[in-house]
């Protein structure tokens, strides 16, 4: 397979296992392209694309402008903030305005779920879902996928929990989709309240106990606790969390191997995992970040490739 | 569809080793010298140049890599199939060396424009030259000349020349094949 089964990134459950493939073996070669005295190469000199980022971000924003910039995209970049969205435009209004001056693809990040699907059924442009809402992140969990593959060798067969806040996490709903597709056993944990209902039926075990899951997984992906999304109060307090469902060096130099350790960033040390961990060796969150880029690369790249001339 | 031998193992080999020693003539040891197989059929003629260099004359120092060209086409998003990436390895810088693009047939032009631009990414070479097994004369597209070249061969546009090696699970041979 040469060749993308989709036109949009919209989410990890609407890819093929082969569509993983092809964007993972892409992004190998943009890992070495990333690594040369000169990061760029001219691929999409022709193509522009536009970054509608209606809630913050610095990571995933900085990391598909630097992918776009290594592919010799041109780039214009939007924020909710300094937007005529908040003198009432619609979406579709606000995205065809962009569109119509000659742009090609449109990263958008926004807090409703669905909203890029929603754009990618009205407007003419090849859409990238950069997360939305508590629905998807799917390139987040390209990332941490195509990081485990590196750590690891493969996904097939291997152990992974989530850990934390499942419930407001999109990056918890696109690694399951993500992993599952891929062959792994997945497993969440974290407090009951944050742990949606059915979520089961996904194909994932649920533990609540945090050193019982951590004894069975080869990887643990920490979640961040995002207060942000939270209108109720999920637990008693930050220490309590921290004292069932954070990682420090104690509890990891308890086990008797040595799992791989993910965040999806931003951390809040202390939190949800310790700074000695978090700058462990254990931990791959940096590489993570590097990836980052060359897996935003692959995507762009390969849906780039479908737009006609 | 029609096929007619233009080179056969015997011939290729003799070839090989005549393009190995115009090589020797031009860069003596190769200390400032390195070889660029062009993905994805050029590596195969500069893994065999590059082994009579080391075998036959103790070149063992000879630095060699493979370099990509798909990021760098003129043609991406215009030809029917997608473009396949293929592995770049250059574990050196090519500032101020001497490079030889290794390529197995020289047609239009356009994929050594592409390594002419893809190389850059490694440094600025003193000079690039082109060692190619095939030279399809009257049909380039850019005025790119190789500086040493395996055999001429006059082929129409409809015609394909085509390389078969050992190692590409064949036989060492080249056909002019026509429809």
């Amino acid at each position: 397979m040469s060749e993308l089964s989709v036109n949009h990134l919209l989410g990890i459950k609407y890819l093929k296992k082969e569509d993983i493939n092809l964007i993972f073996e892409t992004a190998d070669h943009f890992k070495e392209v990333i690594n040369r005295p000169i990061k760029k190469v001219p691929s999409l000199r022709d193509i522009t694309i536009a970054n509608l980022f209606f809630e913050n971000s610095t990571r995933t924003r900085l990391s598909f402008e630097l992918a776009e910039k290594r592919l010799s995209a041109d780039v214009i970049n939007f924020s909710a903030a300094s937007s005529s969205v908040k003198k009432g435009e619609t979406l579709i209004d606000t995205v065809n305005n962009i569109l119509s001056m000659k742009v090609d693809m449109v990263v958008m990040r926004h807090p409703n779920p669905g909203a890029g699907v929603f754009l990618s059924k009205h407007v003419n442009a090849s859409i990238v879902n950069a997360g939305d809402g508590a629905h998807e992140h799917p390139t987040q969990a390209l990332l941490d996928s195509y990081s485990i593959r590196e750590k690891l060798g493969e996904i097939q067969g291997k152990k992974v929990v989530i850990v934390g806040d499942i419930l407001h996490s999109r990056v918890a709903l696109s690694n399951i989709f993500a992993l599952k597709l891929q062959g792994a056993e997945v497993k969440v944990c974290g407090p009951k309240t944050l742990i949606p209902k059915y979520i089961e039926k996904l194909g994932v075990t649920v533990e609540t106990d945090l050193t019982k899951a951590l004894q069975w997984c080869d990887v643990a992906n920490m979640l961040r606790v995002q207060n942000e999304r939270m209108e109720i109060s999920y637990f008693p307090s930050t220490r309590e969390y921290t004292q069932q469902f954070g990682v420090n060096k104690r509890l990891l130099d308890s086990l008797d191997k040595e799992i791989v350790i993910m965040h999806p960033g931003p951390i809040n040390r202390g939190v949800e995992i310790t700074s000695d961990v978090a700058d462990s060796k254990q931990a791959i969150i940096l590489d993570q970040v590097q990836n980052g880029v060359a897996v935003r690369m692959a995507v762009i790249y390969l849906l780039a490739s479908k737009i006609k001339q | 569809m029609s096929q007619k031998l233009l080179l056969s193992a015997k011939e290729i080999d003799i070839i090989l080793h005549r393009l190995a020693c115009q090589l020797i003539e031009n860069h003596t040891h190769f200390e400032d010298t390195v070889l660029v197989g062009v993905q994805p059929r050029g590596i195969f003629l500069a893994d065999r140049i590059k082994n009579i260099l080391v075998k036959d004359y103790q070149l063992t120092e000879l630095k060699m890599g493979y370099l990509d060209i798909t990021f760098y086409r003129d043609d991406f998003r215009r030809g029917e199939k997608p473009l396949e990436a293929n592995k770049t390895h250059i574990d050196f810088t090519v500032e101020d060396k001497r490079v030889v693009f290794i390529d197995d047939v020289l047609y239009t032009g356009r994929s050594i424009r592409s390594a002419l631009t893809a190389i850059q990414s490694f440094g600025r070479p003193r000079e690039i030259e082109l060692l190619t097994l095939i030279d399809r004369r009257f049909s380039r597209h850019l005025p790119i000349q190789p500086n040493y070249r395996g055999r001429q061969v006059d082929a129409i546009n409809q015609e394909k020349v085509k390389v078969h090696w050992l190692e590409n699970g064949g036989e060492d041979a080249v056909y002019l094949i026509s429809n």
